[in-house]
């Protein structure tokens, strides 16, 4: 299996990445009851890396992402983002969460207000920013993921890609360093896929650190500097794209790409 | 042309739709007379309708009698309804043992009780959020004027009766046992174990017992949890227990609404960094109150009908007021007329609270 075998036509993202360390797990491990979902996990994000997991469904690949704006609490182990560690102190866990933006599978916009009072409703609740402020923002993030004609439609008006740039754009607003990318194409129809990949390339060309859990191989190649895989609650391999599909090293993650390179072709 | 292939080069025509699928005809024939089974039914109907409503229009309007002294003369006068005892009681009816001559302050008290409930029950008024202060502000007024104080002389509430004291009770009720419900609600899936059990507890426990034996023993019962000494006034001891056992019910509708909620609402608002209260108020809270509009109407009608329970423990409501009618010699024998002016006004109130959650649901509905 070679790099030939999916064609990569975009030029790759070459952002720059700096020292500073954004966020930093070390030995994490999680439990659900008697279940060991997240075993010994170590990984380090330095700002403007652009991270892609991959792995098998059930490897906790989400458990390990939700860890790091505590929507799942680690029970062992230490998780800090920017510096701040994360406890059952609820002042540093939101002051974190405000600092990281996460994009669901299913979007999860608020049915019940407008696509700009989604999109203002943190940075006027949460960062007090006045609203005349707030919708300048935001209407400045929707154009930025091209639908800023839509600003006045309700969620449910929307098709699923309009709705999951919509959930982009509703985090970038509170101007987060990190952004967290949960399957955000899975639950799309194949037409919707590229519109929100094309917003995610965009947003990686921007400098922003992100770590995205996404089996679409094409993006990994052409934004990710690394290629995280995990099996069964481990961290098995991690590599710079054109190594990992290349010349994976864990028979693991050889299997893992021919199954899903194979299913894609 | 046949087989041949065939390109369109003008645009269509926006053409007007055809007459019958539109209007009156067309409803008919779609609603009344789509089937033949839709026919029979339709004239069985309107057969039963033309047994009933004659009659019954002679009996209330026709040959009704508006104005007598007693019931001897409205049979003298018409073979209808004998309005007469409900125009010539209508003032008690409405006010009960209130004050003659401070009968002004009742009035000016419900005229400014729309005024209050408008901006809180509609968004398009202008100065709403001025009003709503006013709406704020109205459980004072309305005391300042019903009870007295501000120079006005004190009205005893064993003096409220009848509509005044239905109103009084309801709107007390209702207003203080929807947050009551929302906070029991929200207790009840507290992460906080005492909480969580104090809340299940006094909603099992209220539930549990029918409101007239609250309102039986409500002065032992709230006597015990209060600084002794205190008295409690009937009236107030009433509104505590019908609040109380309204937001009881409330709370489990609204949990039901809260159950609804998809987690991923949940996880989207905490990922934005938005703290529990404001999460409940600004994303939770809005979604659950709106699907559970219907349960929670359902639970007002409820209690508003329940305010005649307060007869039994000598209160003056509307049917009290009936009754005591109903035992003066002048106008025995008129129950029914008393009775269906009685029904006549709850249905009103409780229809429109009715109509109102019907035009909220389509007011609130965003497509999804
Ligand atoms: N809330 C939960 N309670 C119990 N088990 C869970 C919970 N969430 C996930 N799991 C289990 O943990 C494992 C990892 O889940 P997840 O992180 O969602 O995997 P992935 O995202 O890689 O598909 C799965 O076996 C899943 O069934
Ligand atoms: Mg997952």
């Amino acid at each position: 299996m070679t790099d030939q075998d999916v064609p990569t036509s975009q030029e790759a993202v070459t952002g720059t990445i700096s020292d500073e360390v954004v966020i930093d797990i070390t030995s994490m491990n999680k439990w659900f009851g008697d279940f060991h979902v997240l075993k010994d996990i170590n990984l380090t994000v330095y700002r403007g890396e652009r991270i892609v997991i991959c792995g098998p469904s059930g490897s906790g690949k989400s458990t390990m992402i939700r860890c790091i704006n505590r929507l799942e609490k680690h029970q062992r182990g230490k998780v800090e983002v920017d510096g701040i560690e994360l406890t059952d102190n609820i002042k540093k866990m939101d002051q974190v969460r405000r600092e990281v933006g996460m994009v669901f599978q299913h979007f999860n916009l608020f049915p019940h207000l407008t696509v700009l009072e989604n999109c203002t409703l943190a940075p006027i609740w949460v960062r007090r920013m006045p609203r005349a402020d707030a919708e300048e923002t935001a209407m400045r993030y929707l154009e930025r993921v091209k639908i800023p004609e839509q600003a006045s439609k309700f969620p449910g008006q929307l098709s699923g890609g309009q709705q999951q740039r919509v959930a982009i754009a509703r985090s970038l607003c509170m101007e987060p360093r990190v952004m967290l990318f949960d399957e955000p194409t899975s639950a799309l129809d194949p037409e919707m896929i590229k519109e929100v990949l094309e917003v995610m390339v965009d947003l990686a060309e921007s400098g922003m650190t992100m770590l995205c859990v996404t089996h679409e191989m094409g993006f990994a190649r052409q934004v990710a500097n690394r290629v995280i895989f995990m099996d069964e609650g481990q961290i098995v391999e991690q590599a710079p794209p054109t190594e990992f599909f290349r010349n994976p090293k864990s028979d693991r993650t050889k299997l893992f790409l021919s199954q899903i390179l194979h299913s894609e072709a | 042309m046949e087989g041949r292939g065939h390109i369109v080069h003008e645009k269509a025509q926006t053409l007007p739709p055809p007459v019958m699928s539109v209007g009156i005809a067309r409803w008919l024939k779609d609603n009344l007379f789509s089937s033949p089974s839709n026919v029979v039914l339709t004239f069985v109907v309107i057969y039963v309708l033309w047994l009933i409503v004659p009659p019954f229009l002679d009996w209330a309007i026709f040959d009704a009698v508006w104005y007598a002294t007693s019931r001897a003369e409205c049979w003298d006068t018409g073979d209808g309804a004998c309005w007469a005892v409900v125009v010539t009681r209508f003032d008690q009816f409405v006010y009960g043992d209130y004050p003659v001559s401070e009968r002004w302050r009742a009035n000016l008290a419900f005229v400014l009780l729309f005024v209050a409930l408008a901006p809180v029950l509609f968004d398009g008024i202008p100065w709403r959020r001025h009003l709503v202060g006013f709406s704020i502000a109205y459980p004072v007024v309305a005391y300042i004027l019903l009870i007295g104080g501000f120079g006005l002389p004190e009205v005893e509430t064993a003096r409220f009766g009848g509509f005044l004291l239905t109103i009084v009770i309801g709107i007390t009720g209702i207003s203080a046992s929807l947050p009551l419900g929302i906070l029991l609600a929200l207790g009840r899936q507290s992460d906080l174990f005492i909480i969580r059990v104090l809340c299940v507890a006094f909603i099992e426990f209220i539930r549990g017992v029918p409101l007239i034996t609250l309102l039986f023993v409500a002065s032992t019962l709230l006597n015990y949890f209060m600084p002794p000494g205190t008295s409690f006034n009937l009236l107030v001891r009433v509104l505590i227990m019908v609040t109380l056992f309204s937001a009881a019910y409330l709370a489990e509708v609204i949990r039901g609404g809260l159950q609804a909620m998809p987690a991923g609402q949940y996880e989207a608002a905490k990922s934005l960094g938005l703290p529990y209260w404001k999460t409940m108020r600004l994303v939770i809270l809005p979604q659950a109150l709106k699907i559970s509009i219907p349960g929670i109407v359902n639970s007002f009608i409820a209690l508003y009908k329940d305010t005649t329970l307060v007869i039994i423990i000598g209160l003056l409501d509307p049917l009290g007021i009936g009754k005591a009618t109903l035992s003066d010699t002048t106008w025995q024998g008129l129950s029914t007329e008393v009775y269906v002016f009685v029904a006549i006004f709850f249905f009103l109130c409780c229809f429109g609270m009715s109509r109102y959650s019907a035009w909220l649901e389509r007011r609130l509905h965003t497509g999804h």
